[in-house]
């Protein structure tokens, strides 16, 4: 036991009349009596901070707040769409976050009072903290592409970004597409949630077209000059699906050349950009992103409409004892990925912590780990150390990159599963 | 969590020499980033990506140590691994070594080779990898409960000359081989057996 954890549980003990007649939740506690954290939102960052605070201080009280009873994994959703991996294998419940003492309830944040420190929720229950996690990923900028929303969004044109509904919709609607039809795939602009996972999603797409539907066609139509892992992915589409041949089954669309996208018009499943049309069979949008909606409500984004942090701490710059982790923090050079939301949730979770317990916030590490899967027995990587030096996040010098661009089989089919095997051990890490 | 506490006088002797500029984060900080592929604290329960839990600290900074100069060939460890100083490896695996080992006896394995590879195993790698390769004095790898895919791999790597191993186990590989040709198949079921 370090000083920390023996000072914890000494108070603890001290205070044990009053948390036995405590009930789950408190509202308007008064402040300095216990350590209460409340987490807003239970996806890859607010799970693992619940659970790792839990882990390394017993005698501080968290309440993680989530508006949906399952969480659907966004990794791995790509799989989803062809046929590898079926809704169930990406769902995942609180059980385990239980099991640490995570008091776990369902219900939707409306609001959060930074200088009055509560929560308030849609159920009616307002929850004090003395400090709060907000983890709400991302929302979507509709605003940008004339003609959708988010009931479009639901029903027709999906985005899919958020794995769950619309990604069994967008499975249903590729697997009834006619014979030789196009799936056209708009990819958003920079900065938005997994990097890869555009192209990833039209390589699974491809994946299934090419046993059942030789001849249909994937037009990825993006806002962005290049992408991640973008030679890489073009390669490995090229390898697996003829891309830059004439009978390609991908054809991809940078910017400059026509990609971006102005207007949707549903009835006529028709997108334009500002020079050309393109008419779709199924047609998939990933808008351009900002932080999720509660962070908005709580004035923790700036003009940019991210959340700006320090990166020991994820503390807010604008609201103290508020910390935003995950997607829609402002961490770059971390990017907006399941694993940064980890490493940062951890991070995030020995500094809240430390300063419950009247200590300096650790020196920080974090690790960025991502793969994707272009076909099977063919899985690629990026990944990436970074430190905290000079008030900022910086990558390690030195380390990290890329799978090697020289297709090596044994190491590409390797690479897949242990791409596999980090999902099942993130999942065990978050939820677990 | 003792670790954590070596290190941060180290880092205080450091300052005040005027040696130490960069930032040292605690073996637990630095091995929770290790956490989300090697599972928590370093107890893997896929079936590719091994366990690290309780692994030898000599074993550990060995193992990193090869991955960062490329003597032992990877996916993804040797860019990983040139992240860390010599300092933080010695830290991250001063943590690890402090947890427990983990058997994951959830994988598949053919029940009928259990008692073979037993067999084969005690004549010819309990040696060095004592209960399996569990006691953390042995300072070898974890064979017992490990990741399926990560024993087979390991055990053709070697075989194959990709991975490089001390003479004494090359000449007991071969003679393990030349007795039995499925040798290595039993030997990965005796130890995802657990037992």
């Amino acid at each position: 036991m370090n000083k920390q954890n023996r000072r914890s549980f000494l108070k603890t003990v001290g205070l044990g009349a009053t948390a036995a007649t405590a009930a789950t939740y408190t509202p308007f506690a008064i402040g300095g009596a216990s350590k209460k954290v409340v987490v807003v939102g239970g996806g890859m960052g607010g799970a693992v901070a619940a659970k790792y605070i839990r882990m390394m201080d017993k005698s501080v009280e968290v309440t993680l707040i989530e508006a949906n009873e399952h969480y659907f994994t966004c990794f791995g959703s790509n799989e989803v769409l062809s046929g590898v991996r079926q809704m169930d294998d990406i769902k995942f419940g609180y059980h385990g976050l239980k099991g640490h003492g995570v008091n776990v309830v369902i219900d939707k944040v409306v609001d959060i009072d930074a200088s009055g420190k509560k929560v308030k929720t849609a159920g009616g229950k307002t929850f004090a903290y003395d400090r709060c996690i907000v983890s709400p990923g991302v929302s979507y900028r509709f605003d940008k592409i004339d003609g959708y929303n988010a009931e479009v969004a639901e029903t027709k044109i999906t985005h899919a970004w958020k794995a769950g509904s619309q990604t069994a919709l967008l499975r249903d609607q590729i697997k009834s597409m006619r014979k030789g039809g196009t799936v056209i795939i708009s990819a958003p602009p920079n900065p938005f949630r997994c990097p890869p996972g555009p192209y990833e999603r039209t390589a699974q797409i491809a994946h299934y077209f090419k046993q059942h539907n030789p001849t249909a066609k994937i037009l990825v139509l993006d806002d962005k000059e290049k992408f991640s892992k973008f030679g890489l992915f073009t390669a490995g589409w090229a390898k697996h699906y003829g891309y830059g041949t004439d009978n390609s089954m991908i054809e991809w669309v940078k910017g400059s050349a026509g990609g971006k996208i102005e207007s949707v018009d549903v009835a006529g499943m028709t997108l334009s950009g500002d020079v050309d049309d393109y008419k779709g069979d199924v047609i998939n949008i990933i808008p351009a992103q900002k932080a999720g909606h509660i962070a908005h409500v709580a004035g923790l984004t700036n003009k940019t409409g991210w959340c700006p942090i320090k990166g020991n701490t994820f503390e807010s710059t604008i609201h103290a004892n508020i910390h935003v982790i995950g997607d829609a923090a402002i961490q770059s050079p971390l990017p907006k990925s399941g694993y940064a939301a980890n490493s940062e949730g951890k991070v995030c979770a020995a500094a809240v912590v430390a300063l419950l317990n009247g200590d300096k916030a650790p020196d920080p590490s974090y690790v960025n780990t991502c793969y994707s899967v272009i076909a099977p027995g063919d899985g690629i990587s990026v990944a990436m150390v970074y430190n905290y030096k000079d008030g900022k996040i910086n990558k390690v010098k030195g380390s990290g990159g890329l799978t090697p661009g020289k297709f090596d089989a044994k190491m590409r089919a390797r690479e897949q599963e242990n791409g596999y095997s980090w999902y099942d051990n993130i999942i065990s890490d978050t939820f677990g | 969590m003792r670790y954590t506490i070596v290190k941060s006088t180290l880092l205080v002797a450091g300052l005040s020499l005027g040696a130490f500029s960069q930032a040292a984060p605690s073996g637990e900080m630095l091995g929770n980033t290790c956490a989300g592929c090697h599972g928590t604290n370093g107890a893997s329960v896929g079936n590719a990506i091994p366990s690290i839990a309780g692994l030898s600290e000599t074993y550990m900074v060995e193992t990193m140590n090869a991955y960062k100069s490329g003597d032992r060939a990877s996916t993804i460890m040797g860019r990983i691994a040139k992240g860390y100083s010599d300092e933080q490896i010695e830290s991250m695996a001063g943590f690890f070594a402090d947890q427990e080992v983990y058997k994951n006896t959830n994988q598949k394995f053919n029940a009928a080779n259990v008692a073979k590879g037993k067999a084969l195993h005690d004549k010819y790698c309990d040696k060095c990898h004592t209960e399996g390769g569990t006691v953390a004095d042995d300072d070898a790898g974890q064979l017992s409960g490990n990741a399926k895919m990560f024993l087979e791999w390991s055990l053709a790597d070697f075989h194959d000359g990709s991975r490089d191993m001390e003479k004494k186990m090359a000449k007991k590989m071969k003679r393990m081989i030349k007795r039995d040709s499925d040798a290595f198949a039993k030997i990965t079921d005796y130890y995802l057996s657990g037992e």
